[in-house]
This record gives C-alpha cells, sequence and structure tokens, in this order.
C-alpha cells in the first residue's frame, strides 16, 4: 500500500481546460461582458465577475430519447394505497412522477438555455479592454526611454554560485585534467590492489609509483578555481514607446451632477484601460472651472469643487505642462476632454486659437467627450451645437487628429469609449 | 496483497481517538481494514494506492471525469466551472473519495476527512470498489487495469503533439465530435475475432468432406428457383466488408471514414477506448456501490466489535452510512429516482440473509442460494458474474419489494391516465423485476442506433436507424446537432430515419450534409 500527498501538487490542473473554454465562448462572453459593464458602475467592473452566456455555444449534444414522448415506465418506491390497475392522473406539468427510475440523472440537462459562470477580475477586464489600443503610438521618435532588460551574454569567470555553468565549468575541468594528466582513481586503485595482493613482497618500485601517483593526484585538483564558468547576464536597453496622456475635466458650476458623474466614469473606464494595458503610460489630471490645476488621482476622482468656466484655463495649463515635462519630440501626447461644452463666450477665440496652434500640433489623438442631460436631445430633434463642439468640428473638418462625441446617459459611456479607442482594425471590421 | 511485514495494532487498541488523522493513521487504518477484509469477507483486491487531496483537487478531478490526468478539451473547462459554482454556492457537497479503476487501484481522499471518514472512505474505496473492479467479469472482459494510466497518458501527449502540429482549432472540432457521438462509441458484445489462415483452411477442409460424404448426384437435377441465386451479392459483400449493420458508430468511422487524416482517426480511437473503458461502470451501478457499501458495512461493524473504533467514531459512521443509503419514497421531497447506494446496499443484505436465514418464500425464490449458509460466499460469487440488469432480474427478492414498497407506473401518452400496472404483490412481483430490471439495462436505455449501409454507388450517403423503442424518438434538435458532426467526420452527407420496429413506420428522418471544416 503507498500513501502519496498529492496536497502539495500545484493546483489549477484544469487551467489549460478553462483556457479552452474561454476561448470558445470568447465571442459571446465578451458580449456579455460588456452588457454587465453597461449595468454596473463602472469601479465595481470585474469585481464580480459572474457572467452568463448562451448555452447554445458551449452545448455538448447527444443522442437522447425525447422525454414525454412514447411510453414511459416508472418504477417507484413507497407504495401506500394504490393497488394493481388503479388510475392515476398526471401531475401537473410535465407526466411522470418526477422523473423514473431509467431516467437516471441525464434528464433535463439539456433545457439550460444559459449558463452561468465566475470570471476572475483578470479574466474579465481582458475580455472588457481587448482591441482597445491608443491610436497612433509610437508613430514618432518615441523609443527613448530605457528600461533595463537583462539577456544572456556567454560566459565569464567570475559570478554568483547560483549562476555556476556546471557543465562548462566541468569540461573545463576535465580537459585541464587530461592535459595535466592528473591519474585516474581506477589506477591508483589497481596500483593498491596490486600492492596489497603481492603483500610484503611487493617492490618498492611498485610502492613508488604509487606514491608518485598520490602525489600527483593530490597536486593536480579534480576542479580548479581556473575552471569555474559562470553564466554572464548583461544588462540591455529595452525601448518603450513613452506616452502621456492628459484628462481635461470640467467640474464648472454649468455641470450639472449628472454631467460631472458621465465625466468621472468615462476617466475611471480610461483610467483603467491605460493602467492595465500600457504600463509606461503616464497620466496628468488636470481640471478646470475657471482656473485649472494639475491634480492627483484622488482628487481627479474625488474630490468636489465648482466655480465658472473658462476652458483655456485648461488648455493653458496643459500647455504649461507639455513645454515643461514632455517634450512633443520625444513623448506621444494623447488628451481626453470632457465637458459640457458651455464656455464664456469671450474665452472662445483664446481655447479656438490656444487648441489650433498649440495643443493639437503636439498631440496624437485628442478625444473630446460631450456630457449632455440625462434626458439630451431625442434623436429627430435638431441638435443645438455648443460652442466647443463647433470649435473642434472645425478641427476636425480640416483633418485634425480629433475625435468627438457625445454622451446623455450612462449606458452610452462604454460604447462612445470603446469608439474612441477601438483598435482601428477592429473598427473597420465592425464598420463593414 | 502481499506486503513486507505489516506493523499490527494490538487488536482491541483503538485506531485513533478524535477526528485528526495523519499518514501512520491512515496506515494503520488500512490495515486494520485489510485484516477483516481478506480473512473474514475473502476478497481480493489490486494493490492499494491511497492518494490524499484536497477540495480544489477534488474539483480538478471531476472535471476530467475523475481520472488523473486527462486531455484537455474545452468541455472539462465548462464543467469545472460548473462544479465549482455550485460547490462556491454551497449548493453541492464534494464527494469523499473518488475511485479508479486501475492497477493498483488509486483511491482519492479528501483532506478535510475525519479519522472516522477516512476509516469509511478506505473500506468503502480501497477494499469495496477496488473488490469490485479486480473480480467482476465486466470490468474483466472491457479494462485494463494495469494499462489504463499509461493509455491516458498517451492520448493527453498525443493530444497535445497534434494540438502543436495542427493547431487548437483542429483538435478541438475532432474531439467535439467525436464526444457528441462517444456513447455511441462502444462495443457491447465481443466482436468477432480475425479468423487465421490456419483455421480457416481447416474449415475449408472439413466443409469440403462434409459435402463429399453427403453428395448426391440427384440434387443437381432439381430446378433452380428463379433470381433466388444472387439477388443483391454486391451490396451484401459490401455490407460484409464494411461490418454492417455496426452500432459502434466511432469505431465504424475510424476504419472508414474515407477522408479523415490518421491522426483524427487516432483521436477517435482515444476517445472510444475511453468511452468503452467507462462503459462497465454505467452498467453496474447498483452493483458497485452496493458491494462497495455492504463491504464497507462489514468492516466497519467488524472493527467496531474488535474495539478498533470507538463509539463516537461508530456513531459518526452510522449516520453517514444511513444518509447514503436513504432512499426517499417517490412522494417526498428531494425524491431523485432509485439512490443506487439504497437499492445495492438493501439487495446485499438480503442476499446475506436469505443465504444464512432463508424463509420458507426465499426457499421457493431462491433454491440455489437460500440456507446455503456462508452469506459472503454467495456475494462474491454474485460481485463477479453479474450486472445490475442480470442481478436485480436474479436476486430482487420479494421481501425487498415489499419492504420498499416498490409499485409500477405506466405512462402512456395515447391513455388519458397513468395506469398502476403491479405493486408488490403475489401477481406482481415477478412482472415488477423484470421492468426494473430493463430500467437498469442500459441497451435498453441508451437510443439504439445503427450504421445500416453506405451509399457507395452514389453519393456515399451514409444510413443510418434508430429503432425507437416504445416509439420514444430523439430529441430533434440534438440529435441535429449530433448528426452534423457525424457528417463532418464522414465528409459526405448523412441521413438517419427513426423506425418503430413495431410496425416499421418511419416516426422522422434527419438528413445532414457535411461542412467543409476538416477538409
Amino acid at each position: 500500500m503507498h500513501i502519496v500527498d498529492r496536497r502539495l501538487n500545484p493546483g489549477g490542473k484544469s487551467l489549460a481546460n478553462r483556457q479552452r473554454f474561454l476561448r470558445r465562448i470568447k465571442d459571446v462572453a465578451q458580449r456579455a461582458v460588456r452588457e454587465s459593464a453597461r449595468e454596473k458602475d463602472i469601479k465595481d467592473l470585474g469585481k464580480d465577475g459572474r457572467v452568463s452566456v448562451p448555452a447554445d455555444g458551449v452545448r455538448e449534444p447527444r443522442f437522447a430519447r425525447q422525454p414525454g414522448t412514447g411510453r414511459q415506465d416508472y418504477i417507484l418506491p413507497g407504495n401506500k394505497t394504490y393497488v394493481e390497475g388503479d388510475l392515476i392522473e398526471r401531475p401537473p406539468g410535465q407526466g411522470g412522477g418526477g422523473g423514473g427510475a431509467g431516467e437516471g440523472g441525464d434528464g433535463g440537462e439539456n433545457s439550460e438555455d444559459a449558463f452561468r459562470f465566475v470570471l476572475t477580475r483578470d479574466e474579465f477586464l481582458e475580455l472588457f479592454l481587448e482591441d482597445l489600443e491608443l491610436p497612433d503610438l509610437a508613430k514618432r521618435r518615441l523609443s527613448v526611454v530605457e528600461t533595463e532588460g537583462l539577456r544572456r551574454a556567454g560566459y565569464t569567470v567570475s559570478g554568483s554560485p547560483a549562476n555556476l555553468a556546471l557543465s562548462r565549468t566541468l569540461r573545463n575541468s576535465m580537459s585541464r585534467r587530461i592535459a595535466l594528466k592528473r591519474p585516474k582513481p581506477e589506477e591508483i586503485a589497481e596500483l593498491e590492489a596490486r600492492i596489497a595482493e603481492a603483500g610484503e613482497g611487493a617492490s618498492a618500485d611498485l610502492r613508488e609509483r604509487l606514491e608518485a601517483l598520490r602525489e600527483r593526484a593530490k597536486r593536480i585538483p579534480y576542479v580548479d578555481p581556473i575552471d569555474l564558468r559562470f553564466r554572464r547576464f548583461e544588462p540591455y536597453p529595452r525601448p518603450i514607446a513613452q506616452a502621456v496622456m492628459f484628462c481635461l475635466m470640467d467640474v464648472s458650476g454649468s455641470m450639472t451632477e449628472h454631467m460631472k458623474d458621465l465625466a468621472k466614469r468615462f476617466y475611471i473606464l480610461l483610467h483603467i484601460f491605460l493602467t492595465r494595458r500600457y504600463r509606461h503610460v503616464e497620466i496628468v489630471f488636470i481640471r478646470h472651472t475657471d482656473r485649472a490645476t494639475e491634480v492627483d488621482e484622488e482628487t481627479f476622482f474625488g474630490s468636489r469643487e465648482t466655480g465658472g468656466t473658462l476652458v483655456s484655463s485648461a488648455l493653458v495649463e496643459m500647455k504649461r505642462i507639455v513645454a515643461e515635462r514632455y517634450d512633443p519630440n520625444d513623448w506621444n501626447i494623447y488628451a481626453a476632454q470632457a465637458s459640457d461644452g458651455d464656455n464664456v463666450s469671450s474665452d472662445g477665440p483664446t481655447a479656438t486659437e490656444l487648441l489650433r496652434s498649440h495643443i493639437l500640433p503636439a498631440c496624437q489623438h485628442f478625444a473630446y467627450l460631450e456630457v449632455g442631460d440625462e434626458n439630451g436631445p431625442r434623436a429627430g430633434f435638431v441638435e443645438h451645437r455648443t460652442t466647443l463642439w463647433r470649435t473642434y468640428e472645425a478641427i476636425a473638418k480640416a483633418g485634425g487628429p480629433v475625435a468627438m462625441r457625445k454622451v446623455n446617459h450612462r449606458r452610452d459611456i462604454y460604447p462612445v469609449f470603446r469608439e474612441l479607442f477601438g483598435r482601428k482594425d477592429a473598427r473597420a471590421e465592425a464598420e463593414a | 496483497m502481499t506486503r513486507p511485514a505489516p506493523q499490527k495494532a494490538v487488536a482491541g487498541e483503538p485506531l485513533f481517538t478524535g477526528n485528526d488523522w495523519d499518514f501512520d493513521t491512515i496506515r494503520r487504518i488500512h490495515d486494520a481494514c485489510e485484516a477483516v477484509a481478506g480473512p473474514e469477507l475473502g476478497l481480493s483486491w489490486y494493490p492499494n494506492q491511497i492518494e490524499i487531496i484536497t477540495a480544489e483537487q477534488m474539483l480538478d478531478a471531476y472535471a476530467s471525469i475523475g481520472m488523473p490526468l486527462f486531455y484537455k478539451h474545452w468541455s472539462f473547462g465548462k464543467h469545472f466551472a460548473q462544479h465549482e459554482a455550485g460547490y462556491r454556492r454551497g449548493l453541492m457537497g464534494l464527494a469523499y473519495e473518488i475511485v479508479i479503476n486501475s492497477d493498483p487501484c488509486i483511491s482519492y481522499v479528501m483532506e478535510e476527512n475525519t479519522a472516522t471518514m477516512q476509516t469509511l472512505v478506505i473500506a468503502h474505496a480501497a477494499f469495496g470498489h477496488n473488490h469490485f473492479f479486480k473480480n467482476n467479469y465486466l470490468f474483466k472482459q472491457w479494462t485494463d487495469a494495469e494499462g489504463i494510466l499509461d493509455y491516458l497518458d498517451f492520448a493527453k501527449s498525443y493530444i497535445t503533439r497534434c494540438e502543436e502540429r495542427y493547431g487548437h482549432q483542429a483538435v478541438e472540432q475532432v474531439l467535439d465530435a467525436a464526444h457528441a457521438l462517444m456513447s455511441q462509441g462502444v462495443h457491447r458484445y465481443p466482436r468477432k475475432k480475425r479468423p487465421d489462415l490456419a483455421s480457416e483452411q481447416r474449415r475449408e477442409r472439413e466443409r469440403v468432406e462434409h459435402g463429399e460424404q453427403i453428395y448426391n448426384d440427384l440434387w443437381r437435377t432439381l430446378p433452380q428457383k428463379a433470381g433466388a441465386a444472387g439477388t443483391d451479392h454486391a451490396a451484401e459483400r459490401r455490407r460484409a466488408l464494411l461490418e454492417l449493420p455496426q452500432e459502434n458508430i466511432l469505431y465504424f468511422l475510424e476504419k472508414v471514414a474515407p477522408r479523415l487524416q490518421r491522426w483524427q482517426r487516432e483521436i477517435l480511437r482515444i476517445v472510444r477506448l475511453v468511452a468503452q473503458y467507462f462503459y462497465p461502470q454505467r452498467q453496474t451501478k447498483v452493483m458497485n456501490e452496493g458491494c462497495a457499501t455492504y463491504v464497507h458495512y462489514r468492516i466497519m461493524n467488524a472493527l467496531s466489535r474488535d474495539g478498533r473504533i470507538g463509539e463516537a467514531a461508530y456513531l459518526e459512521f452510522l449516520q453517514s452510512h444511513t444518509n447514503v443509503v436513504r432512499q426517499p419514497n417517490f412522494d417526498e421531497r428531494g425524491y431523485g429516482g432509485h439512490n443506487p447506494y439504497a437499492i445495492g446496499f438493501a439487495m446485499m443484505q438480503d442476499i446475506a440473509r436469505i443465504a444464512e436465514n432463508p424463509t420458507a418464500e426465499d426457499r421457493q425464490w431462491f433454491p440455489d442460494i437460500a440456507g446455503v449458509g456462508d452469506g459472503m460466499e454467495v456475494l462474491r460469487d454474485v460481485w463477479s458474474n453479474y450486472r445490475d440488469e442480470s442481478f436485480i432480474a436474479q436476486f430482487l427478492s420479494p421481501k425487498l419489494m415489499r419492504d420498499m414498497r416498490l409499485f409500477h407506473v405506466i405512462d402512456d401518452p395515447d391513455e388519458p391516465e397513468m395506469r398502476v400496472e403491479a405493486i408488490h404483490d403475489e401477481r406482481g412481483y415477478r412482472k415488477m423485476r423484470r421492468s426494473f430490471a430493463k430500467a437498469y439495462d442500459v441497451a435498453w436505455l441508451d437510443p439504439d442506433i445503427e450504421v445500416v449501409d453506405v451509399d457507395l454507388d452514389g453519393d456515399r450517403r451514409l444510413i443510418l436507424h434508430h429503432r425507437a423503442l416504445n416509439r420514444i424518438t430523439l430529441q430533434a434538435e440534438d440529435a441535429r446537432r449530433v448528426l452534423q458532426h457525424l457528417a463532418d467526420l464522414w465528409g459526405y452527407d448523412v441521413v438517419m430515419k427513426e423506425i418503430d420496429p413495431a410496425t416499421g413506420d418511419i416516426l422522422a428522418e434527419h438528413a445532414m450534409s457535411a461542412r467543409p471544416i476538416f477538409f
């Protein structure tokens, strides 16, 4: 009898099966994930990754008999009052006394019409963010920021014991031993045996030779420090695309709570997307009323502040930061602005001028999100175009790198986000 | 089983106290069970290998039908997700053990089990199931306990290699199709042995000699019946060559599907052999569980009698034992068909009783075994030579039918009401036992589907028949999906007719064309 403790074996034996399963249901699961993201609070995204996918895609068909057709026999335990020949009314619903003996456990499994299961947060976000990307990344001369990578680079004579290249070391040792004619242990053993055999009568010659061999073996070590070789690693610069995302948010008094909520949702989504997909993207948060300030993440999402509106203030702040820290020649610069589109009329020309001549030329891509009222314009109404919208529209028409969308309801946030950041080829496919 | 120097604890000394156990406890428990199973019960078993696993590993094992290693497929991932969700939400408990029909016999036991439960589980799986696997004729005939783990290892690496070489999707499509046909991938009867040359020559010689002996020139003068000779020789020959009719569809495809690649055939073969390996288990649910439950019951009682387990442990055992063998009545909540543990255990006890203390009724019903004395000897014989269907047909006693208050109901959709066909009385015993046995006959439960012909002269269409027993047709949607898979593998059109065997009427017909996914 053997007892084997398997508890220490690595778990997740079924992981490969799960990956295959996820690959199979990818399309439907992606749809389900996006569906659920629409309803959910974006902060909770992926926290509870329960999705259900239509069972159709994962059905395992078998030849099985149609229940409820033809004659069925049931053998049942626990008879109390029946005698042979009694007639029993069919129980309501599907005939039969709750599954006969013959059915085993197989009945009913096919009736599932949705398959429910839980995704881990990683799996959820992976599906959720797939085929999103920052447009035109690495188009400019960007491969400048460097991280250090390590790579194998031959052998060295010094190093840490962990890096000892054993086979290389022994190869050296062997050639040295051969070259220096180190006596083999067998030779010594053989001589010893011969001497032992001869006993007292062993010739002095033999003893001398044995002595010489021993001496030589002592002087020529098995492994000499000279043999040692270590695996060498050298650092090398690994270029990564440098990119920075500016998040500009209007928090002025004209923004209603609803609008601010929409804007924040948009930025949270953007934040999740950037931090998960691009480890080296810097994010700059700027919020503005009639004054703009650069803030940290927490303040940006958390604090409440209100005041007048001066869009140009944010643009000035962005321009200042770009000039100070992000040289457009070295950086991919992206910006996303959320606003209700209102601006002090006197500020219009200033803002336009800033955008045209400073901000947009520096940017790879500029996304403008206009947030509207919850019961915003319905289709068919003539849309009221805001000042900012008109500004951007003109620039976009002239071929500027601007994408603009309007959002009225939180359920639109995610689709709009996808439109703004969907991968080009994926988008083209979707449109085709 | 022989083992060097068994370190026997002194009889009467408890094996453990409290709930905790360690490997030494497990070893002592195993040895104590062995001491009962061998001399007292006369069991024989494969060497045991007991593996301790965690709940998560148990879930893993569930997902790959209990086998320690298995090829990868999305459907196992699906089952894992299902079980895991059920388990996490507390809807589903996990089994205490899983046992594998292999040599050595591997029993997985959960680390959460208490010492008493480990004793129960070892008695149940490592001796009960193990004895059954080693001795039952179905397992002997159809499974190779020694080779199964090696074969699964081969299957796993073969399929991995195929995936690397031909792509995940191509392999997945073959596996999907093969899984759909898995229950049509077993041989129910030993196949005819291929004749070898020597015996063929001998038979030919004997035939000629016989012909010479009975030669009579008169036969030559008899007029031939017109058209009788060579009606459809070609068709007959074709069917013989293709071994038609053939109910093992996977076997048929593996051997004769015209367009499959070699690796695709090999995958079909793997799936088919796995199905064949599990086929005996489906036919012996009641007996297998009955045997294991009876064995653990005997062993636990013997241990308690000898003072090897304490009162508390014995009560804990009784509690879980009675849970396992509980059979709810048909009108109770939670009735989900017959509990194989309950029937199996009750029948084993009943057989032992008949052998040891028969009543007059038993002597009349079971003259062969009534009062022979040694219940275990009868049971060992039963465990070796029966499967569920024959076991129930032979050994379900009137007393047990009365105890369980069995009755038989017929639900015919053509009638307005259901009818009680038989109850546990003198008139009903035999009728009921017959239909009860039938309910455990897999050949009766599985749809009877055969490949009957191939249109080799025309468009190579494959023709299947489903003989619809009691006019029960197949679920149309699923049948069409499976046929689609079948058509894909076959490479040409497939048609299946559902036929009422009594009248020859065609009840339904499904046709599918191959999609160009494999070729």
